[in-house]
């Protein structure tokens, strides 16, 4: 209560860097410049190549190592694409799912739904349509996967930005009102740089998410139609189909080198600079760090760019905005005055305009529902106890590859949170390991697990575990770190140890982030189960009982009813478990486990 | 309302800047409704007129409503009732005449020092040139030269709100608003920054021609301002207008400035009284009376814990049974927003009634001040199940519950119609550590539900478990 002397330290210390580094800046330039211009212009060429060449649905891949780096340029030319997509999608629905009450109300349920869906699922319209939309060239096909890769990308940095857009402080959002920002002023300075840490780190997740799909966005059947697009994902579906030992390391060695050279050429710069987006105002104790943004925050070429090219363009760029978004007039205009009647004219437009939308969208959604109505009325009743019954093996699936998760993961996580010496070596090792996907692993284990008993209803549980078992242990490792020196303290003192320790400390204290890892892990189980209960290997097809099993059934079939059937039933389980059981869980975690 | 004392001084002949016109506002629950039958009362009735040249203090309890007047001012709140003129025109949003300085701060973390000077002139679309210049300047004269390229968080508490003023000033406001600027700092940098303001503004460094001071610090109050505006709460009102002190008498030593800020501390901590009476005795410094305010609807305890309330009486015991309200402020260091709530507590329970200035302990107050821990405990249950009528209420409703047990919802319904969402909440975490702390029932926190003292061996294990979440 009584307000003391705060001792606030003055300035903090300036992070200190080694002193060579700024003397080799220059080199830093010529071959980082260099190499980035490089890939951004094969990148380029390749993409203008396969785009504009006449459609081949089935490409013959070379297993031959030399046909590696063009198949990595095109699954992350793919990625790439993907991501943008993804991140102009959040951009826009975030911002307005937070921003507009009514819009809100449809679009954050609608979120809820989509995310729930399995990406085989969205396989057939995407690449009928698209296909259909381009039917001389590659574009449409290279578009299709690229959806697919987007649709398993995006929800998750969508519902990030959401909720750092509604969250934002009321300090700040009242500072943006008083100084009038305008719209963009305001999305610029205070909805993105608030939401940059979230995104930065959903962004992770989704590419991560991304490299777990490459193979079933780059190679699948729709009906009596295959497709086969070039890229590492198919080269390795290919590889493990003709049982090229070989072939198949190398292309996991192309692809773990991929997703290195990105962790530490993008991600890690992009974590560290998010560092200054914290809401906090309080400077960090040790603050993540990368080498390569320290190297671009010491270029002479980057800052002679933003200063002669960066800042022009800029003000150019604002002056051509401040003309779109004029400041509101603060009087009230007499609706009698010609600008009154302009005024009124303008927003009765807009309100038509509205409308119209709003109609048309009415008329989309109710033709959708309609056809989909046609199609389930299609599947007969005893489909439909086939697909229940799909519906509880696949849950009782997850159920495995949760609780094996836990089992390894809180241990093991525990132990490197407790230990910040472990923590700090590990956790960017963890990091890379867990965006490796699973399912590029998964043809090496599968000659191995298809011997075991059970062969596949079991290996579809590790496939699974391999898929989400880490964001579990993330949240255990953070969960471990954010546990108070002093509460591990008094533990020690009254000899709290062994099993007692778990009950009343440990356990307890991870429980809010071992439900928030599990939350996730289990919507990415259920959508792992499509690529893991029905797999091809060595060109046969194992198969074993499951919904995600007869989704790609269906989707491979062409039969839409029943992937209709198995879409809705599969997205009204997800829905279905978060409300009932993990938003009950999680409340429960806020509401007595949280350390505040 | 009638004004009283027409004559004003010099300084306060200047032009009419802004004008509150009988404003009232009603707590609008995030849907837009307002929920319940009668929505609660914010502000009632306020009026007032600011002029070019004066330093105006709006001086108010919690709950008076005067961070919400000061968004109806600035345009970020539209009132219920009434309008806000700036120059004759009715204010229908923010306008780049207002600007406003904010309690914690309110920077952005992620913009240096400078880009956060210059974000108001960026919305006013001026040039590149042009707006480094007016944002340098304005760094400058606030005493941030150095700090241009500083980021929010490796500055210290004074140093940020510095920022806070110099983007406030940059846009160069005719009317700067005052948030609280002072409370979120310690006692030292508080008063340097205090000095350095006045300064800028009687050396006429600034453009700013009026500023409107919020605060719940006498002494900061009467050492700043022109003119004096005390709120009083449930709903916020204005209690009195007060003429401030002239400039040279504006020292603690001086005998005016002591008298004044005595006035003040009587005035704010008999809610009750009619203000204007008090402020009689002084009558060229009483510019206007408020009308008393209508009774309370519903009681509103304040959000103290009963320990503090006991340790306020022994305070009070230990000077003998009665002490100055403002000596009592300084020995627990306790800002005006802090005792208040102590005081206002102790009069409700009949443990100690402000007397024109002191809080005297009533005979039960005495006895509790000197009883032991079990003693204190029954005159508190006493004393809160004569006083607080929801205490009262549940106890009641426990007697007769067969199985011993209640609801909160019930009373949680209930405080609903009175007060907005958040402050129903409040009242009800006050309700349970005064009953769990006269062991007048037991509260379960998960399930949301009273417990009869009686029935407490059964729920147990259940209480446990709750107490060391409440912990």
């Amino acid at each position: 209560m009584a307000r003391i002397l705060s001792t606030q330290p003055l300035l903090q210390q300036p992070m200190r860097r080694q002193p060579g580094r700024r003397r080799w800046s220059w080199l830093f330039d010529v071959i980082g410049g260099g190499s980035f211009l490089l890939i951004v212009c094969a990148l380029l060429v390749l993409a203008a190549a396969r785009w504009s060449a006449p459609l081949t649905p089935v490409v013959t891949l070379s297993l031959s190592p030399l046909a590696l780096p063009l198949y990595a340029g095109y699954s992350l030319l793919r990625m790439l694409l993907a991501y943008g997509l993804a991140l102009l999608f959040t951009l826009l629905y975030g911002h307005v799912a937070a921003t507009h009450r009514q819009a809100e109300r449809v679009l954050i349920p609608l979120l809820d739904v989509l995310q729930s869906i399995p990406i085989l699922s969205f396989l057939p319209a995407a690449v009928l349509a698209l296909v259909a939309a381009f039917p001389h060239s590659n574009l449409g096909l290279e578009l299709a996967s690229i959806l697919l890769i987007f649709t398993s990308q995006v929800w998750n940095m969508t519902f990030s930005f959401y909720h750092s857009v509604l969250t934002l402080p009321r300090d700040l959002t009242e500072v943006c009102r008083l100084l009038r920002l305008r719209p963009w002023q305001r999305f610029l300075t205070l909805e993105l740089p608030a939401s940059l840490i979230g995104l930065v780190w959903n962004s992770l997740m989704s590419w991560a998410g991304g490299w777990f799909f490459l193979m079933a966005a780059e190679q699948f059947t729709l009906g009596a139609q295959s497709f086969r697009l070039p890229g590492l994902g198919s080269y390795l579906q290919l590889a493990a189909d003709r049982g090229d030992l070989g072939a198949l390391a190398l292309g996991l060695l192309t692809l773990i080198g991929l997703i290195v050279a990105l962790d530490v050429c993008l991600w890690r710069p992009l974590v560290a600079w998010a560092e200054r987006f914290k809401l906090e105002e309080q400077a960090e104790v040790a603050p993540p760090r990368s080498v390569v943004l320290e190297l671009l925050r010491a270029s002479s070429v980057l800052r002679w760019l933003r200063r002669r090219l960066g800042r022009p363009l800029w003000e150019a760029f604002t002056m051509v905005l401040n003309r779109l978004q004029p400041l509101p007039t603060m009087q009230e205009i007499p609706a009698t005055t010609t600008a009154g009647w302009k005024r009124r004219m303008r927003v009765g437009v807009r309100r038509g305009m509205t409308g119209l939308v709003l109609t048309l969208l009415g008329l989309l959604v109710g033709w959708v529902l309609w056809q989909g109505g046609q199609l389930l009325l299609q599947v007969p009743a005893a489909t439909w106890g086939r697909l229940l019954l799909a519906t509880g093996a696949t849950w009782l699936r997850t159920l495995a590859a949760l609780a094996i998760g836990v089992l390894w993961t809180v241990p093991v996580g525990v132990a490197i949170g407790l230990s910040p010496r472990w923590s700090r070596r590990l956790q960017a090792l963890v990091q890379i390991v867990a965006s490796i996907p699973a399912t590029a692993l998964f043809p090496a284990l599968l000659a191995v697990l298809l011997a075991l008993p059970g062969s596949l209803s079991l290996a579809a549980i590790l496939l699974m575990l391999l898929g989400t078992q880490w964001y579990v242990l993330f949240n255990v490792i953070a969960g471990a770190m954010a546990i108070p020196r002093d509460l591990l303290e008094a533990a020690a003192l009254f000899e709290v140890k062994g099993w007692r320790r778990w009950r009343t400390l440990i356990l307890p204290a991870i429980f809010p982030f071992l439900v928030t890892g599990l939350i996730t892990a289990s919507g990415g189980a259920w959508n792992a189960s499509i690529v893991s209960e029905l797999v091809q290997f060595h060109g046969e097809t194992f198969q074993t009982f499951g919904l995600g099993a007869e989704i790609a059934a269906a989707a491979a079939a062409g039969n839409y009813s029943v992937l209709l059937a198995g879409t809705l039933l599969m997205a009204a389980a997800v829905v279905l478990l978060n409300r009932l059981i993990w938003k009950r869980l999680y409340r429960l975690a806020e509401q007595r486990y949280r350390l505040a | 309302m009638e004004l009283m004392g027409q004559q004003q001084t010099g300084r306060m002949n200047g032009a009419l800047l802004l004008e509150a016109r009988h404003i009232t506002h009603l707590y609008q629950a995030r849907g837009g409704e307002a929920r319940g039958s009668r929505p609660p009362v914010v502000l009632e009735d306020v009026s007032l007129q600011i002029h070019a040249g004066e330093l105006v203090a709006l001086l108010g309890p919690s709950g008076s409503g005067k961070s919400t007047l000061l968004r109806i001012l600035a345009g970020l709140i539209r009132p219920t009732q009434g309008e806000v003129l700036v120059h004759g025109q009715r204010l229908l949003g923010p306008t780049p005449s207002c600007a406003m300085v904010f309690q914690n701060f309110a920077l952005f973390p992620w913009l240096t020092v400078l880009q956060n000077v210059e974000l108001g002139l960026q919305a006013l679309g001026l040039p590149r040139l042009q707006r480094l210049k007016r944002a340098l300047a304005v760094i400058d004269m606030i005493g941030l030269d150095g700090f241009e390229e500083a980021y929010p968080k490796e500055l210290s508490g004074g140093m940020r709100q510095r920022v806070g003023f110099a983007r406030a000033l940059a846009v160069e406001p005719e009317l700067l608003l005052l948030d609280e600027p002072f409370s979120a700092l310690d006692v030292l940098t508080a008063a340097n920054l205090r000095r350095e303001l006045l300064r800028l503004w009687t050396e006429g460094q600034i453009p700013t021609r009026a500023m409107l001071l919020v605060t719940h610090n006498i002494d900061e109050a009467v050492s700043m301002a022109d003119r004096l505006l005390i709120l009083g709460a449930d709903p916020g009102h204005i209690r009195a207008e007060v003429r401030g002190l002239p400039r040279e008498q504006r020292q603690p030593h001086q005998p005016a400035y002591a008298h004044l800020v005595e006035l003040l501390y009587r005035l704010m901590t008999s809610p009750d009284e009619d203000g204007s009476a008090l402020l009689e005795a002084r009558e060229p410094a009483l510019l206007r009376r408020g009308k008393p305010r209508s009774a309370r609807p519903y009681q509103l305890l304040p959000h103290v814990a009963p320990a503090d309330i006991i340790g306020l009486l022994e305070l009070v015991q230990a000077k003998g049974g009665r002490a100055e309200l403002s000596e009592l402020g300084r020995a627990l260091q306790l800002e005006l927003d802090e005792l208040l709530p102590l005081v206002d507590a102790a009069d409700l329970l009949q443990l100690a009634r402000p007397e024109e200035g002191k809080l005297v302990l009533t005979a039960v107050g005495q006895q509790l001040a000197e009883a032991d821990v079990q003693e204190e405990k029954r005159l508190f249950r006493q004393q809160a199940l004569a006083r607080v009528a929801l205490l009262r209420r549940i106890a009641e409703d426990l007697a007769t519950a067969p199985d011993g047990r209640v609801e909160e919802e019930r009373y949680l319904e209930r405080l609903r119609e009175h007060f907005s969402e958040e402050e129903a909440e409040a009242q009800l975490q006050t309700i349970v550590e005064w009953g769990r702390y006269a062991e007048i029932f037991t509260y379960l926190e998960e399930e949301g539900v009273f417990v009869r003292e009686a029935e407490e061996e059964q729920g147990k294990s259940a209480a446990a478990g709750s107490q060391t979440t409440s912990s």
